[in-house]
């Protein structure tokens, strides 16, 4: 498979997990905000400090309200990683390998991205977010469905699930931090029904509840961490992910699990063995915010290794291409 | 959207129509379709055109509008309505592009080669070397069984004396044959029923026959040639074909970067190491497929790639250097051209044109520019040109200066009138001017696809039908034989 398209598989479908979990850290907030106390400040900063560029915030919108921090992230397009950039550059990418991937998987990304430029020119958002940020999730599981129903589960597809894997883990852990950040000015309020709700909320953002209440019954955070970073079997946990886009990338190079012939394996294996041997009370007494920040940097890290042992590319000025005359 | 469409009140106001004959009856070859169409129940056209407006727009079949810092896309307007051409009059359209492209091949080979077509006074030699698409480093090259324009795209119009004339050849990237397939694909999809019984010919072996005609280029010792479409990449206008054409044929679409000369063999980069490339469906210009030959500062070719090529290890379609023949002035000159290497006459003929660089053509041009359509030699999408009995005053004057200042560059023809199909403006149908584009493969013999693109000048009284300037398209259908009887067969 040609490198550039592996990457263009590869941040496609990136791009299109990281539409869907936007959308869920939105989500997560209102469902938060619907359990807080009459009187408290509602925890929109937050949300932009774990998920966007403080900065070019503060710039352009100066204090942080629902409507501000809900357009920022949705709409706005000098943020790259808003909802509207990142599927517009996920469409780009499909674009760039309309070859590759099926008709069906580019009819329901054409699909996506209308619906959420057709919201950024109405109100809609403003009147009804759940219902949007529902129609976005469900866009993005219709994508996924696709793209595993549609399209051969080789190389191509393999460099479509480690972006998609890789990308959920590094916003599960994210997610977890949006309830840190959340949870830091009450640490008084840990154990109380608020903070029940509260996690509950963060396991729904998740579409988690469910699955956890079959586990543990009850919630603590406790537990919660643990179902989010270690859980096996739970896809948007941490360590699910890990594992399952450990197997994509040694089904692209042949290298068996356990071994490694390049930087790529040889990070994303050290990460999943210390997910496998980790225990939760060793997370919380290290300081979750401390252990999910760590997380994130090797997952980066996993991403730099894929590109440096897969890809390496140079890029090419736009106004060449559009130089080029087609009669 | 309830309205009843239906041809009883079309005119075609004395214009040549495709699909209604001068006393208004439908012609022979549209009689079923024509039929057909008025028993549809009201509003039933506006939905199957609806329909298949939705479907381009999910498909994301759109082009980039240029000068758009945003990339705008459109979609190209598509009008339902066919046009229609019979079984005999496609015959004749058929192997009159085949003697013209098996011409321009002969020529462009001599042209790099022995010249004797200049040398014998045929075409002067100077107007080859200023072509500007000449290129002096293509002299002495020998493509891979001689076929220099393995694809061409050459534009018709029919003038108002209902004879077909060669417009224009287009021999370097000639786009629009995605069109033709998805839009043949979406009629189908959406409107199965008009195909019945209609006895159109069908286009979708295309990809087919391309892939053939590249697999034929490969080097010998090559079993099981690599071919690849080589693209400038996702923002270039024809995009969306360049990489349906590499879906259609199965094969990679790559871009410059992927490719990369090594121990004089052409290679892909891929996941797992370099792959040999054999052939190359280059969409590029030449100015930038290798920056060691050509121009410099290109990004989007490849190091090497001519010298790669030069060896017989790679073939590029079309090769390059065969835009000379593309060149407006060269293609006064191909009747004669058609004489000089076949010793035929010109089954399709030319526009009349007016080569500004002869000095009696020059005076006679300069003096009817209101008349006249005025072509710069080598620009495309109607761009450079005027059209003399719409221009102002001071257009004209602009255009007269330039063609005193450089007359190589300009040629001037008659103001033709285009034929004319019905079209759906509103709640009725209006006729539109049209021209054809028909697609030719050259591998191992010469394949005219039927039909080809339609392009339709949406806005009322317009003559140009370029997508960059409000042209829509239609399908275009090649009826078996000529179209009689068929009314019977359908009761």
């Amino acid at each position: 498979m040609l490198s550039r398209v592996a990457d263009a598989m590869y941040w496609m479908s990136r791009y299109v997990e990281r539409v869907e979990n936007l959308a869920r850290f939105i989500d997560v907030t209102l469902n938060m905000i619907l359990d807080l106390p009459v009187g408290s400040p509602e925890p929109w900063q937050p949300l932009v400090s774990v998920t966007g560029d403080h900065d070019l915030f503060a710039e352009k919108y100066g204090v942080a309200t629902q409507e501000s921090v809900q357009k920022f992230l949705t709409f706005e397009q000098d943020y790259p990683d808003s909802i509207l950039s990142s599927i517009r550059l996920a469409r780009e990418n499909a674009r760039s390998i309309r070859e590759t991937i099926t008709t069906e998987m580019w009819e329901q990304l054409n699909q996506f991205y209308y619906l959420v430029r057709d919201a950024s020119q109405s109100d809609r958002v403003q009147k009804s977010p759940a219902e949007f940020y529902r129609q976005i999730r469900q866009a993005s599981h219709l994508f996924q469905g696709i793209t595993d129903h549609t399209m051969s589960h080789g190389e191509g597809w393999h460099f479509a699930n480690l972006g998609r894997l890789l990308e959920r883990a590094d916003k599960t852990s994210r997610i977890l931090d949006v309830k840190y950040f959340i949870l830091l000015p009450s640490v008084t309020d840990v154990g109380t029904p608020i903070d029940d709700l509260q996690w509950s909320a963060v396991l729904r953002s998740v579409s988690g509840l469910e699955m956890y209440r079959q586990q543990y019954h009850g919630i603590t955070p406790e537990r919660v961490v643990e179902f989010l970073t270690l859980d096996r079997e739970f896809p948007r946990a941490v360590h699910y992910c890990v594992i399952a886009a450990e197997n994509s990338m040694h089904a692209i190079s042949g290298t068996p699990v356990g071994a490694s012939r390049n930087l790529a394996e040889r990070r994303i294996g050290l990460l999943r063995a210390e997910l496998s041997y980790a225990q939760v009370q060793e997370i919380l007494a290290r300081g979750l915010h401390e252990f999910l920040d760590a997380l994130q940097t090797k997952i980066n890290n996993v991403g730099d290794g894929i590109y440096d042992t897969f890809i390496t590319l140079k890029s090419i000025p736009v106004d060449e291409i559009m130089m080029q005359t087609q009669f | 959207m309830t309205d009843h469409l239906t041809f009883q009140n079309y005119q075609t106001e004395g214009f040549y129509d495709e699909l209604f004959d001068a006393g208004g009856n439908p012609r022979a070859e549209a009689e079923l379709l024509v039929w057909k169409i008025n028993s549809l129940s009201a509003g039933e056209l506006q939905q199957h055109q609806a329909a298949i407006e939705r479907s381009l727009l999910n498909l994301g079949i759109t082009f980039n509008v240029y000068g758009d810092a945003q990339g705008t896309e459109r979609i190209w307007p598509f009008d339902i309505v066919p046009r229609i051409v019979p079984g005999n009059e496609w015959e004749q359209i058929e192997r009159g592009l085949k003697q013209r492209i098996r011409t321009l091949n002969l020529f462009i080979h001599d042209v790099y080669h022995e010249q004797h077509i200049m040398n014998d006074g045929i075409v002067p030699a100077e107007l080859v070397k200023s072509a500007r698409c000449y290129r002096e480093a293509c002299r002495g090259l020998n493509p891979p069984r001689e076929i220099w324009c393995h694809i061409t795209g050459t534009d018709l119009i029919r003038h108002s004396d209902g004879k077909i004339y060669v417009l224009e050849d287009n021999m370097r990237c000639p786009s629009g044959v995605s069109y033709v397939l998805q839009n043949r694909s979406l009629m189908k999809q959406s409107f199965p029923q008009i195909f019945q019984a209609s006895r159109v010919q069908p286009v979708e072996d295309y990809a087919s026959h391309l892939l053939r005609t590249l697999d034929h280029l490969a080097p010998d010792n090559v079993r099981h040639p690599t071919v690849v479409v080589l693209t400038p990449g996702i923002y270039n206008s024809a995009y969306y074909e360049h990489s349906f054409l590499a879906q259609q044929m199965g094969v990679q679409l790559v871009e410059g970067r992927d490719l990369v000369v090594k121990d004089s063999f052409l290679f892909m980069r891929t996941t797992s190491g370099f792959e040999r490339v054999d052939v190359v469906y280059r969409r590029i210009d030449d100015d930038f497929i290798d920056p060691l030959v050509f121009r410099e500062d290109s990004a989007l070719g490849v190091e090497g790639l001519m010298e790669v090529y030069r060896r017989g290890h790679v073939a590029l379609a079309n090769a390059p250097g065969t835009g000379v023949a593309d060149d407006k002035v060269i293609y006064a000159y191909v009747p004669k051209m058609i004489k000089y290497y076949l010793n035929e006459e010109a089954i399709l003929p030319n526009v009349p044109t007016y080569v500004c660089h002869e000095e009696e053509d020059r005076k006679y041009v300069l003096e009817h520019l209101d008349e006249l359509v005025v072509k710069a030699a080598n620009e495309s999408g109607g761009y450079g040109m005027m059209i003399g009995p719409h221009a102002s005053d001071e257009e004209r004057k602009k255009f007269a200066q330039l063609i005193a200042d450089h007359p190589r560059n300009y040629i001037a023809q008659p103001t033709l009138s285009l034929s004319r199909v019905p079209t759906i403006v509103g709640d009725h149908f209006e006729g539109r001017h049209v021209d054809l584009r028909p697609y030719i493969l050259y591998g191992q013999e010469i394949f005219v696809l039927p039909g080809g693109l339609t392009r339709v000048a949406l806005k009322k009284g317009s003559l140009v039908v370029n997508s960059s300037q409000g042209g829509g398209s239609k399908d275009t259908w090649v009826i078996t034989g000529n179209g009689n009887g068929q009314m019977q067969s359908q009761s």
